[in-house]
């Protein structure tokens, strides 16, 4: 570490010690310190909405209602096997390019690409042209409709913004009621207190309304979020 | 920037006789209030989530130090670098020294207010840099060399006439004759010329909503996507966060998350929520490869302990100044520093000093729809009630205001006086009026007449009709509107 940086470091929180000081004891150093660790080692989980603790069924359907509520389209399908014509047929409806961009994800590239031979899939990180992405969620959360996705070989983030339409798979057994399922999943997947580079929570596609409070899509991200929600 | 707090009262007058910003400034009202009531009556837990969000914060300002402390471990055992600043210039001094080091030519920017308070780009331009604002109003004003006039939506005070100028100015390589009338043409071109940005970056700086000390993760939210790519495509990331941005664990940040857009746009959620831990790591095809986070203090650790501390609980929705009368009137340049509106009133004076801001918390009517409204249940006016007793006791008053205030203060002193004198004033209002209801002028009350008429005192003085046992404060309180009306 660089030397100003360390003596504004010393200063900073020499600071803040003596500003505690005038309202609590801080000869109890020990104590201060212990209330932290167990904070940080056992996070308490706070007050979660109601409207998220339904039966799985109903949050499956809130969940998509809340996505479409913030202008994602949604589509179920019943089994993984159908998800690449159902993308292919879905690139078609919007005029797209027969392209798709996406990492190396295990339930991705499980699914049956070959029944769909005029679609191109490329594989990696996105590029700056690229039309369509894919991605696989980590949760789904039915509390606000909104999809948590992490970076890494199996899905790179850029695909969740460089591609003009960023099409999401989540499985119907991910969808969990509030955002703390994804830390509990992060956790165990993880390890404690250890998280992936990027941890993006997606509540519909990239919009402004800087001009005049005018509500516009496609800002910077994609024009177009499209979730596919299967099982 | 040029800090124009000393002209606030000529600022705030320029104001409400123009009329392209009294255009944009009836968009905020007409469009932030009703959002955020709406939110709020979707989540019957809204209010006790806004308690728990006080109480996360009181808790993590207890014990700052520490919250901090394990924040810089974890991001360096995830391989991410901690840059500590006392001062607005060493954070300019290490930002500047981290995209020196990468040989960095372009960079690009999600929103930071930080880097306005810090004046960030000017420092980094007069080094030789290109830097460029990605939000689509940051990059307007930044076209326009003006600053930002609300914390979440910057140009919020130009209308889209002014963005269709700033644009033709701005884009030459751009046929004259192009469409340009609606906001979807002008983000389309926005996207376009920021896309090329994002693309070329050497160095990405984003500000942070919160800083984690469970992870050492830092977070941004936005709607467009722009703090995504600025600091997903270039090879280092800079993040520029001040000390009280951190919260303990990931709970705790989605704890606040749900009061945050909420109280800001009226969204459940912000499009995009990032959290972003150290560099990308050694299988990741994507990501920056270096992490610095600048913590910044700018002040302010010398609140801790003092009756300022609450404002530190502020997560900068912008509730406050989207409910704010005087706000809604005359929109954030008047303010004349970084941070306008009540919350405004309060950072102002606390980081420029009593001297130079301390006049701003007088432009406030206290009718307390700020405090109302803050998810953070900061106590905003009783700090500018704080503020305005210091100004006071800097003596800088003008004579007649302060001869009447002592006047008033010897007469409330003495009761029987002081009713008598109040009968004397309701009658003589009473005949002023001339049974017309309301006067259109009055000596000594010249600025209040000059812009509205003056009610007359309906009955008699309020002990009077108290006495009486009448309760007409009650009855007109209950009727809604009455305070919307006034501040029209």
């Amino acid at each position: 570490m660089s030397g100003p940086s360390t003596i504004a470091r010393d200063r900073i929180l020499g600071k803040i010690r003596s500003g505690l000081a005038r309202g609590q004891d801080m000869s109890q150093d020990s104590a201060r310190r212990l209330t932290v660790q167990r904070r940080l080692g056992h996070p308490p989980r706070g007050i979660v909405p109601e409207r998220s603790l339904l039966p799985h069924v109903q949050l499956v359907e809130t969940f998509a209602e809340r996505m479409i509520a913030q202008r994602a389209t949604v589509e179920r399908v019943p089994a993984l096997e159908q998800v690449p014509a159902r993308i292919a047929e879905f690139l078609r409806g919007q005029n797209l390019p027969a392209l798709l961009r996406l990492g190396d994800d295990a339930l991705l590239n499980a699914l049956p690409w070959s029944s769909e031979s005029t679609l191109t899939l490329e594989h990696g990180r996105a590029q700056g042209l690229d039309t369509a992405g894919l991605s696989h969620a980590l949760v789904g959360a039915a509390e606000t409709g909104t999809l948590a996705l992490i970076s890494g070989r199996a899905n790179p983030t850029t695909i969740n913004f460089l591609p003009d339409t960023h099409i999401v798979l989540v499985e119907a057994k991910d969808i969990a009621g509030p955002f703390e399922e994804a830390w509990v999943r992060l956790r165990s997947q993880f390890g404690a207190r250890q998280m992936p580079r990027t941890v993006n929570w997606v509540s519909g596609p990239s919009r402004t309304a800087d001009i005049e409070q005018t509500m516009v899509q496609g800002a910077h991200g994609p024009r177009r979020l499209h979730v596919v929600i299967v099982g | 920037m040029k800090i124009t707090t000393d002209t606030f009262k000529d600022n705030a007058r320029g104001a409400l006789v123009n009329p392209g910003l009294q255009q944009s400034m009836a968009g905020v009202k007409r469009y932030y209030v009703p959002a955020r009531a709406t939110a709020m009556a979707k989540l019957p837990e809204f209010d006790a989530l806004r308690d728990q969000a006080r109480d996360i914060k009181n808790h993590t300002l207890e014990h700052l130090d520490l919250y901090l402390e394990e924040f810089e471990r974890k991001v360096v055992e995830n391989g991410g670098k901690v840059h500590w600043a006392t001062t607005a210039a060493e954070a300019r001094g290490a930002i500047l020294d981290i995209c020196q080091a990468a040989g960095a030519k372009i960079i690009t920017k999600g929103k930071s207010m930080v880097s306005e308070e810090i004046a960030l780009n000017a420092h980094l331009e007069s080094a030789g840099l290109s830097v460029v604002e990605t939000d689509l109003g940051e990059y307007i004003i930044q076209l326009r060399h003006e600053t930002p006039s609300h914390i979440i939506a910057p140009a919020v005070h130009l209308t889209r006439a002014d963005v269709v100028e700033t644009f033709t100015k701005a884009h030459p390589h751009l046929p004259a004759d192009r469409p340009m009338d609606t906001p979807e043409v002008l983000v389309a071109e926005a996207r376009g010329i920021l896309r090329e940005k994002f693309l070329a970056a050497d160095v990405g700086i984003t500000g942070a909503n919160f800083l984690i000390a469970e992870t050492g993760s830092t977070v941004i939210v936005t709607n467009e996507g722009n703090g995504d790519l600025t600091q997903s495509l270039p090879k280092v990331h800079v993040v520029l966060a001040t000390i009280e941005k951190i919260v303990p664990t990931l709970e705790d940040a989605t704890a606040i998350l749900r009061v945050l857009a909420r109280s800001a746009t009226g969204q459940e959620m912000s499009n995009y929520t990032t959290f972003s831990t150290g560099p990308k790591r050694p299988d990741d095809p994507d990501g920056p490869e270096a992490f610095h986070v600048v913590i910044l203090d700018g002040g302010r650790s010398e609140l801790i302990g003092t009756e300022l501390q609450d404002s530190l609980r502020c997560i900068r929705c912008g509730a406050c100044m989207n409910h704010c009368p005087v706000y809604q009137a005359i929109g954030g340049h008047a303010y004349g520093w970084v941070y306008p509106g009540p919350i405004g009133a309060v950072m102002t004076p606390t980081h420029l000093g009593v001297e130079k801001a301390g006049h701003l918390p007088n432009a406030s009517t206290f009718c307390g729809r700020c405090e109302e409204v803050c998810p953070m249940r900061i106590p905003l006016p009783r700090m500018m009630r704080h503020f305005r007793e210091e100004e006071f006791k800097l003596g800088k008053q003008s004579g007649l205001p302060k001869l009447a205030l002592r006047l008033w203060a010897w007469a409330a002193a003495r009761p029987a006086l002081y009713h008598f004198g109040a009968r004397l004033g309701v009658g003589a209002l009473k005949v002023w009026g001339m049974g017309r209801g309301r006067l259109t002028t009055l000596p000594l009350a010249g600025g209040w007449t000059a812009h509205r008429d003056l009610a007359v005192p309906e009955g008699g003085t309020f002990q009077a009709q108290w006495a009486a046992g009448k309760r007409p404060i009650a009855a007109k309180a209950a009727s809604p509107g009455t305070s919307e009306s006034r501040a029209a």
